[in-house]
C-alpha cells in the first residue's frame, strides 16, 4: 500500500484538555506502510493542529456539530471536491452521531470511516451503560437516573455512602452525605440541567484501555494504561503502560460482546480485590493514543489499514513500562495565518 | 475621521489593529468604505461613491454607512 | 455599465469560540417558492403575515403513516386530532384520507359533528366533558374515553336515567420510563387504578367498553415507551378477556409522535435526531401482533396522530420590519410576526429561511416579533444573509398548534391560505379585522360617548 493515502482527522485542540487529533495524525505519520496527507478538519481557528504544518497539511473548518448532518455533509461534500478525501477519522464524542449518520453517503462518495453503528455507539451511553453491563455480565457500577429533585428527597434513606454524583455530559461529585448530595445535585443541576445520575461509588485503582476492534468481535490491539500523575481537570499528566492479563480479558470480551468497529478508550476501576468495573465507554481513540503506537501497537495506522480493506492481525506483543509525559510547547505564528483559518475557512 | 494609520487591511479582507491585537472581516462593501476613508474620503463623498458603484438607495446608504462608522469607531479602527 | 448588487457593509471580529460561519448552509438556502406559488406573490395577494398549508403534503404524510402501520398491522384506523389544527379545510381533507375525529372537548365535538363526522367515527377524550355532551355523544353513539372517576360515575348515573348503553373506553396512564410522567390523566396502570375502573366497568349494564386508550406524552422521541405502552395495553386486554370473557374491540396509543422541529436545549437539529414513523410503527405492531391474541380477535389499532402529520405541511410567511444593532453589538432582526401567531416558538427552534436571494455573506441575528414585549423572540440566535427592511423570510414546520393556540394580541391573526392539489392557492380563513374583534364587545350605557 506504499501510496499517498488521503485523510481527515479532527480534534486537533492539543490543548490543557487536548482532543486526541495530533495523537491520531502523529502516530500514522509514523507508519513506514503508508504514506499520508492529513486534512484537519477544526472547529475553532485557535486549534494548535491547524499551525502544525509538519503534521498537517491543509486544514478546513467544519460546522459545530449542533447544526447537524446536512451542513455538515454540504461542508465535507466540498472538501471531497478539493482534495479526494479516502478516510476520515473523527475524534471528538459530540461529533460522532453526525459521522455515523452520515456514513453510507460518506462511503457512496468515496470517502471511508471506521465507525461503530449507532447501535453500538448509543448502548455505551452513559444514561444507559448499566443496563450493557447487565446484559453482557460486565461489572458496571450502578445507577439510578433522576428527573426531579423530589425523587432524590425519596432517596435520603436509602442511600449509601460514599456516592457519586454525575452530570448528563460531564462532572461527576464524591459525596459523603446527603447533604453533600442534595449540594452536589443543585449544582450540577445548574451547569448540566437533568438527569442527574447516581452512581455506587467504587474504590480501587483506575485504569484506562485503548482498544482497537475490527468490527466482526475481534480485538486487534489492547493496550492498557496507568495515570502516574492527572492534571486539576482530571486529565493524564503522564501514564505507563501494564502488564495485566485481566484488562486485556476484558477489553477482550467487551470488544466480542459488542462487535465494535473502531477506536475506544474503556475506564476502568479495579477494586482491590481484583474486580474491574467498567466506569465509562469512550466511543474514540483517547488522547493519549501516541502511547500505543510508542508501546509497538500502532492503533490509528492499524485502524487506517483496516479501513482500506487491508487484512490487519491481531498484535501479540507490547512493551510494558513505557511512559508518556505530556508537555506544553508554545507554537509561533502569525496574524496572516489565523485570519485565513478564521475568515476563509481553511489554512 | 480617519482610520488609524497602523491598521493593515489585507487583500482578501481582513483587518488587523496592531494595538488592540483584534481581526476583523468584512465584505465587499465595508473593504470598499474602508479603502476610501484611507483616502480621507468624507462619509458624503463615501456614500456617493457607494451610489455610483452599487444599485442603491441614497438614503439606505447614508444609514448603513453611519452604523459602519460607529462600528469602526467602536472597534478602535477609526479615530 | 451595469451596477453591482448593494449589500450593506459588515465588519465581524474574528473570535474564537464563537460559531464558526462554515455551518448553516441550509439555513440560508433561500425559499422562494411554496407548491409552485412565489412567496412574494403570496404575500403580496394576502397580506403578511400569512400561513400557508399544503394540502399536497398533508396528504402525502397521511398515506405515508397509514401506509407504514397498514403494511405491518392488519387493522388500523387514525383519528385526526382537532386540537392540533381544527381549521376547518384541514379537518376535511384528514377525514377524505379517512380519518375518524378524536376530540377534546364540547366545541371540539361539535366542530367534528359540523365537518359531517359519523357520531360513531368520533373519540371523545378529554377532562371536561359536560353532563349535556356526554349524552349528545352517548346518543350519536361516538366513543366516549373515561378520564376519571367522576366521570365514570357520572356516565353511569346519565346511563341509568336516559336508559343508555354508551361505548366507551378508559384513558390508562403508566409508568413507559419517560419523563415527565403524564399522569395527571386518566387511571394509572401501575397502582391498579386502571384495573378497578375496568372492573367497575364491566360490572355494569349501562355502559359498554370497546377500547382502552393511552396517550404517554408529546413529541416523544422513544418508540421503546410505546412499546411499553402496547404491552400495558395488551395485558390489560388479555386479562379483560379472561376475566370477562369479552376481547375490546380497539387499543387506541394516543398521539404523540414527533416532528421534525429542533427542540430548544437540543444538541443536534430533529431532523437527525427524530425516530421516523417506521420506528414507532415497528415498536407498537411488534408487541401487539406477539402477544398472543388469536389473528380474529387481534384489536383495531387507533392513532391519535397530529403533529407528525400536519408540522411540516404549514409555513409562516413573513416580512422584515427593520434591522438594529443592540447594545452588546448584535444585530436584531424584526419581523411582522411574533410569539402571538407563532407560539410554537417557545420551545422550537424553527427552521426560519430567506425567501429571496442574497449574496453568500451571513451574520448572527436575534429574529424579534413585532410585539411591544421583551419575551417576543422567534429565534435566539440564527445564522442569516443580511436582511433588510422588506426582505421577506419563511418559517418552515408550523402547521401544528399555531393555528389553534395562537393569540389575539394588540393585532389581528392573519390570513390562512391552502394551497391544493394543483396549487391553486384558496383563503380558508380570513384574516381578521377590527369588526369582527368588536362584534363580541358590549359598551355599557354610561361608559358611551356622543361622537
Amino acid at each position: 500500500m506504499k501510496k499517498k493515502l488521503v485523510i481527515a482527522v479532527t480534534a486537533l485542540n492539543a490543548i490543557d484538555s487536548p482532543g486526541p487529533g495530533v495523537a491520531v495524525i502523529r502516530a500514522i505519520r509514523e507508519c513506514p506502510d503508508f504514506e499520508a496527507r492529513i486534512i484537519g478538519l477544526s472547529y475553532e481557528a485557535l486549534e494548535p493542529g491547524l499551525y502544525m504544518h509538519e503534521l498537517v497539511d491543509k486544514s478546513y473548518q467544519i460546522p459545530y456539530p449542533s447544526a447537524g448532518t446536512d451542513s455538515l455533509l454540504a461542508r465535507l461534500e466540498y472538501i471531497h471536491a478539493e482534495e479526494q478525501l479516502e478516510l476520515i477519522i473523527p475524534n471528538f464524542d459530540a461529533e460522532l452521531f453526525n459521522f455515523i449518520k452520515l456514513r453510507d453517503k460518506l462511503h457512496t462518495m468515496g470517502i471511508r470511516t471506521f465507525l461503530p453503528d449507532l447501535v453500538q455507539f448509543e448502548s455505551r451511553d452513559k444514561l444507559k451503560l448499566f443496563d450493557f453491563g447487565k446484559k453482557h455480565g460486565f461489572l458496571v457500577p450502578r445507577d439510578r437516573v433522576l428527573h426531579e429533585f423530589r425523587e432524590l428527597k425519596k432517596m435520603e434513606e436509602e442511600l449509601e455512602y460514599p456516592v457519586v454524583v454525575k452530570g448528563k455530559f460531564y462532572d461527576a461529585v464524591i459525596a459523603n452525605s446527603y447533604d453533600q448530595v442534595e449540594k452536589a445535585f443543585l449544582k450540577i443541576l445548574a451547569k448540566w440541567g437533568l438527569p442527574i445520575i447516581l452512581q455506587d461509588f467504587v474504590k480501587g485503582t483506575e485504569i484506562n484501555i485503548a482498544v482497537l476492534g475490527d468490527g466482526k468481535g475481534k480485538a486487534i490491539s489492547i493496550i492498557p494504561m496507568r495515570k502516574l500523575y492527572i492534571t486539576d481537570k482530571g486529565k493524564a499528566w503522564a501514564g505507563i503502560t501494564l502488564d495485566d492479563d485481566r484488562l486485556v480479558a476484558l477489553a477482550r470480551q467487551f470488544i466480542a460482546s459488542t462487535q465494535w468497529r473502531g477506536g475506544c478508550e474503556l475506564e476502568v476501576m479495579l477494586t482491590d480485590d481484583g474486580k474491574p468495573f467498567i466506569m465509562e465507554v469512550n466511543p474514540r481513540f483517547p488522547a493519549w493514543i501516541y502511547l500505543t503506537a510508542a508501546a509497538g501497537q500502532n492503533q490509528p495506522a492499524s485502524l487506517v489499514k483496516m479501513a482500506m480493506g487491508e487484512p490487519v492481525a491481531p498484535f501479540t506483543h507490547y512493551e510494558v513500562g513505557k511512559i508518556f509525559i505530556r508537555y506544553s510547547w508554545d507554537l509561533i505564528t502569525d496574524i496572516a495565518e489565523f485570519q485565513k483559518i478564521s475568515g476563509n475557512g481553511e489554512l | 475621521m480617519r482610520i488609524r494609520k497602523n491598521i493593515a487591511v489585507s487583500e482578501e479582507g481582513f483587518l488587523f489593529n496592531p494595538t488592540t491585537g483584534d481581526s476583523f472581516s468584512t465584505n465587499s462593501t465595508g473593504a470598499l468604505i474602508i479603502r476610501l476613508l484611507k483616502q480621507d474620503k468624507t462619509l458624503p463623498e463615501i456614500a456617493s461613491e457607494l451610489c455610483d458603484e452599487y444599485d442603491a438607495d441614497r438614503l439606505l446608504v447614508e444609514r448603513d454607512l453611519e452604523e459602519f462608522a460607529s462600528l469602526l469607531k467602536e472597534y478602535s479602527v477609526l479615530d | 455599465m451595469e451596477k453591482k448588487r448593494y449589500e450593506r457593509p459588515t465588519l465581524r471580529k474574528m473570535n474564537t469560540g464563537l460559531m464558526n460561519k462554515f455551518g448553516s448552509k441550509s439555513e440560508n438556502t433561500p425559499v422562494t417558492h411554496i407548491e409552485n406559488n412565489s412567496v412574494k406573490s403570496l404575500l403580496k395577494e394576502y397580506g403578511s403575515p400569512l400561513f400557508v398549508i399544503s394540502e399536497r403534503q398533508i396528504r402525502r404524510n397521511m398515506r405515508n403513516a397509514s401506509r407504514i402501520f397498514k403494511t405491518r398491522y392488519p387493522k388500523v384506523q387514525f383519528a385526526w386530532s382537532y386540537k392540533t389544527n381544527y381549521l376547518d379545510a384541514v379537518c376535511q381533507i384528514f377525514h377524505q384520507e379517512g380519518s375518524w375525529a378524536e376530540v377534546v372537548s364540547g366545541f371540539e365535538y361539535d366542530k367534528a359533528l359540523k365537518n359531517g363526522v359519523p357520531g360513531n367515527q368520533i373519540i371523545f377524550n378529554g377532562p371536561d366533558k359536560t353532563d349535556e355532551q356526554l349524552l349528545l355523544a352517548a346518543r350519536n353513539n361516538s366513543l366516549i374515553h373515561i378520564d376519571h372517576y367522576d366521570e365514570l360515575y357520572t356516565l353511569i348515573r346519565l346511563s341509568e336515567e336516559h336508559r343508555m348503553r354508551p361505548r366507551v373506553a378508559i384513558r390508562i396512564n403508566m409508568d413507559t420510563g419517560i419523563y415527565p410522567k403524564w399522569d395527571r390523566f386518566g387511571f394509572n396502570f401501575e397502582n391498579g387504578q386502571a384495573w378497578n375502573a375496568l372492573t367497575r366497568i364491566l360490572n355494569s349494564q349501562w355502559l359498554e367498553l370497546v377500547g382502552l386508550h393511552c396517550h404517554i406524552g408529546t413529541f416523544m422521541l422513544s418508540p421503546a415507551a410505546y412499546a411499553t405502552a402496547a404491552r400495558n395495553l395488551c395485558e390489560l386486554a388479555w386479562s379483560v378477556k379472561e376475566r370477562f370473557g369479552k376481547m375490546v374491540d380497539y387499543i387506541d396509543l394516543g398521539g404523540g409522535f414527533p416532528s421534525t422541529n429542533t427542540l430548544k436545549g437540543a444538541y443536534l437539529p430533529g431532523t437527525d435526531t427524530v425516530p421516523s414513523i417506521d420506528q414507532f410503527a415497528d415498536a407498537i405492531t411488534d408487541v401487539i401482533l406477539g402477544y398472543g391474541f388469536r389473528p380474529e380477535e387481534l384489536p383495531l389499532l387507533i392513532l391519535e396522530s397530529g403533529r407528525a402529520l400536519i408540522d411540516d405541511a404549514g409555513y409562516l410567511l413573513g416580512t422584515v420590519l427593520a434591522t438594529k444593532r443592540l447594545s452588546d453589538g448584535r444585530r436584531a432582526t424584526i419581523l411582522d410576526f411574533g410569539i402571538n401567531s407563532l407560539f410554537t416558538a417557545f420551545w422550537y427552534e424553527h427552521k426560519v429561511s430567506p425567501a429571496q436571494l442574497h449574496s453568500r455573506q451571513t451574520e448572527e441575528t436575534v429574529l424579534y416579533g413585532p410585539l411591544c414585549m421583551n419575551i417576543d423572540m422567534v429565534r435566539e440566535n440564527i445564522v442569516m444573509p443580511l436582511l433588510e427592511k422588506g426582505n421577506q423570510v419563511v418559517v418552515h414546520q408550523v402547521g401544528a398548534y399555531n393555528m389553534t393556540q395562537w393569540m389575539q394580541f394588540i393585532t389581528l391573526r392573519p390570513a390562512i391560505v391552502l394551497i391544493d392539489e394543483e396549487n391553486n392557492t384558496h383563503i380558508i380563513r380570513r384574516p381578521e379585522t377590527m369588526e369582527y374583534i368588536d362584534s363580541l364587545e358590549q359598551l355599557p350605557q354610561h361608559l358611551k360617548q356622543d361622537v
